[in-house]
């Protein structure tokens, strides 16, 4: 396990409408709540539906207080669209890590959609949170017909070489 | 933990629904509105009695109906609903409640998607009517729970004022076992009490400040407040989700943390700010915490006016902490939001952008008219007021330029507040006539696809009674109701908004057709539930079309 987990872990995933940023970080929020983390995740729902920027914030640890990522404190940024890096790149902590498409062949994905999968599974190495937390998660969030595309996503992202 | 605690990831929103479950309320009523909307989707999900009101005032009339009735009720709405709703909350607090009723108010500071940042903490003093402000799930839950109990004990309606970051958090939950109440509603006469005229509503006011009173002893001994002790040298005051940013910018300080916060636990409050060398009150919006606790005589330092603006995070708390009032950082843009490919709305507003049309607007999906590439929404204000200030317009404006005004709302809005401009239009009629476009896309689209009067569904899509729109307009005497489907006739439609604007009569044009996004849901609540009788059904062509158009938003996308 990651020697991170004794501290509040912060991640924000970020987006536009309809890209799966809020499915993402729902997968997340979940899969760390069966690891036994205390968790919060907070996003902003209404306009956002109508194609604009989306951003989800997900925090887990011993014991979380407030629900947003205060800026430069994120230890993950997931972005899902290039164009919506700029706008987030403030809430990276230094040192902390921006995970984008470009980490994924998306020509070996099942699904082009699975690509917020994708990186969950890029991201699940760092975390401190088993692989069947993910996988339930993963199910939970999926009606059954896409389980398989989105748990070999993630497996696929799982196991990405680290550039 | 107790093998019997249940532990789970809830939003506010569902805690709330959750709790009124658990206590058993007979019924939960609203309108919708983000950031309240899943309350009583999530109600009727999990076997409780929901429905959509046409509107907030309506909503709360129903509760306080089903309170009489010595039941329970939970009544839901934003906190722009509560100024829809303010007529009967106002002397609800003097009739009171035989049963419990909690009104859920959900504020959105920021504006996350309202058209205002009010803080209706000001509505529970105007009112007198208590309120409590849960922090997270957990509290939404223990909260409303609370709430319907107070509001048993003392037979007054209880506001649960929560906020955008409260209603959306996913936080945990955890649950003790409990017995649902068994309430058995019946009626008792109470002329007295019920019946506010004014030899009855003057003793009635008297009794309300008395039981305001007592409740604001309980709250000093009992109530949900809670301290956690620090250093002297700062001592802060907070409430709702703020006190989760000031554990966090604050770990050192000491905190008294507010959970029912009118009638206000004034000596408790005086004692821990007698007890700390600096006593910080840290709210988000107006200052009503520090107006309230000076005026008290509660030596209170205040945030600095620039911290009045939008949602506070642990950033800005630090900030106030130290008093830096020097320019935050702008936020970098991102992308706005648009109307959806394929929107009906998109026709519209390119032929009222190019007819120079001036657009008297509303609250909905079609409020993006107003962004770019149309431009072509000229105001918003609040539910319903498009027909009001058309009519104005057309009042004061020049002939030439009267000539040119529209007023465009869409169907949930229309039922929710435009009907009694249309009453105005038909009582009052410029000299130049008017034209109102009710876009009516077949569902509360904005707020995620509810349905209302107009759809002839229930909030869990089960048919019932529909307004027809044309029947009920006619019935108005207006003289010209058109319906046009807007993507499978555009120049039909250019042609009627052409002709009604040439015209001195007054003009409807409802331009109908399918919200995109809902229309493969409403073919299946069709197929499950086909509505009773509709004398004016879709043409089938648009019903084949809608039911297979592609939705822009991926499968299995929650937003």
């Amino acid at each position: 396990m990651n020697p991170m987990s004794d501290r509040v872990i912060n991640i924000v995933v970020a987006g536009l409408g309809g890209q799966g940023v809020l499915k993402a970080s729902d997968i997340l929020t979940e899969a760390a709540f069966a690891a036994g983390w205390d968790v919060k995740k907070a996003d902003v729902h209404g306009m956002s539906q109508r194609g604009g920027s989306v951003r989800s914030d997900v925090r887990f640890g011993p014991r979380v207080f407030s629900p947003m990522v205060t800026a430069g404190e994120a230890d993950f940024l997931v972005v899902l669209a290039e164009d919506q890096v700029e706008p987030h790149r403030d809430v990276l902590r230094p040192g902390g890590t921006l995970l984008m498409p470009d980490r994924i062949a998306a020509d070996r994905l099942p699904n082009r959609r699975s690509i917020n999968v994708a990186l969950l599974g890029v991201l699940s190495r760092e975390l401190a949170i088993a692989p069947e937390f993910w996988q339930a998660a993963i199910r939970n969030n999926f009606r059954e017909n896409l389980h398989s595309d989105n748990l070999q996503a993630f497996q696929i992202g799982r196991e990405m070489e680290q550039t | 933990m107790d093998t019997a605690t249940k532990r789970l990831l809830l939003s506010g929103n569902e805690a709330v629904a959750l709790a009124a479950l658990d206590y058993g309320v007979a019924l939960g009523t609203g309108y919708p509105g983000t950031p309240s909307t899943e309350i009583l989707e999530y109600l009727s999900a999990h076997g409780g009695r929901a429905q959509w009101a046409p509107n907030e005032k309506v909503a709360l009339e129903v509760g306080l109906g089903v309170a009489m009735a010595s039941a329970a009720v939970l009544v839901t709405m934003k906190h722009v609903g509560l100024n829809v709703a303010a007529d009967p909350l106002f002397t609800a607090a003097y009739t009171g409640t035989s049963g419990s009723l909690v009104i859920v108010s959900a504020d959105d500071p920021g504006m996350a998607s309202s058209q205002n940042e009010q803080d209706n903490r000001r509505f529970a003093v105007a009112a007198a009517v208590p309120m409590l402000e849960p922090a997270d799930a957990q509290e939404s839950y223990d909260f409303t729970l609370l709430a319907l109990e107070l509001s048993a004990r003392w037979h007054l309606p209880f506001i649960l004022r929560t906020t955008t970051r409260v209603c959306h958090s996913k936080t945990v939950v955890y649950l003790l076992p409990r017995e649902r109440n068994v309430l058995v509603p019946h009626f008792e006469h109470d002329i007295r009490s019920r019946v506010m005229i004014p030899s009855n509503a003057r003793p009635a006011h008297r009794r309300l400040r008395q039981k305001l009173a007592e409740l604001a002893q309980w709250n000093e001994e009992s109530g949900p407040n809670e301290l956690v002790a620090g250093q002297s040298r700062l001592g802060i005051v907070t409430s709702g989700v703020n006190f989760m940013h000031v554990r966090e910018a604050a770990p050192d300080a000491s905190v008294l943390k507010l959970g029912l916060t009118y009638p206000l636990p004034l000596e408790k409050i005086r004692r821990f700010a007698a007890s700390v060398d600096r006593c910080l009150v840290i709210e988000e919006g107006d200052p009503y915490l520090v107006e309230q606790l000076r005026t008290a005589g509660i030596a209170v330092e205040g945030k600095p006016e620039m911290y009045r603006f939008g949602e506070l995070n642990v950033t800005r708390m630090r900030r106030i902490l130290v008093g830096d009032t020097s320019p935050e950082p702008a936020a970098l843009p991102g992308k706005p939001p648009t109307l959806c490919q394929g929107c009906p709305h998109r026709i519209v507003f390119g032929v009222l952008k190019k007819l120079d049309c001036i657009v008297a607007g509303d609250i909905g999906c079609y409020s993006l008219g107003a962004l770019p590439p149309w431009e072509a929404m000229d105001s918003l204000v609040c539910m319903g007021a498009s027909i009001g200030m058309g009519l104005g317009l057309r009042h004061a404006l020049p002939a030439d330029e009267a000539r040119r005004v529209v007023s465009v709302l869409g169907d949930s809005t229309f039922v929710h507040s435009g009907i009694p401009g249309l009453v105005e239009m038909a009582y009052n009629p410029p000299h130049g006539g008017h034209v109102v476009l009710i876009l009516d896309n077949g569902t509360t689209a904005m707020t995620g696809l509810q349905e209302h009067p107009g759809t002839g569904r229930t909030l869990d899509h089960a048919a019932t009674g529909k307004i027809v729109f044309e029947d009920l307009i006619r019935s108005l005497g207006i003289p010209n109701v058109t319906v046009i489907d807007p993507v499978a006739a555009p120049e039909e439609f250019e042609q009627a908004l052409v002709e009604s604007l040439a015209s001195d009569a007054l003009s409807v044009i409802i331009t109908r057709r399918t919200c995109l996004l809902a229309a493969g849901k409403i073919r299946q609540y069709e197929q499950c539930s086909p509505l009773a009788t509709d004398p004016h059904p879709l043409p089938l062509s648009q019903r084949e079309r809608g039911v297979d158009s592609p939705s822009p938003l991926p499968e299995g996308e929650g937003s």
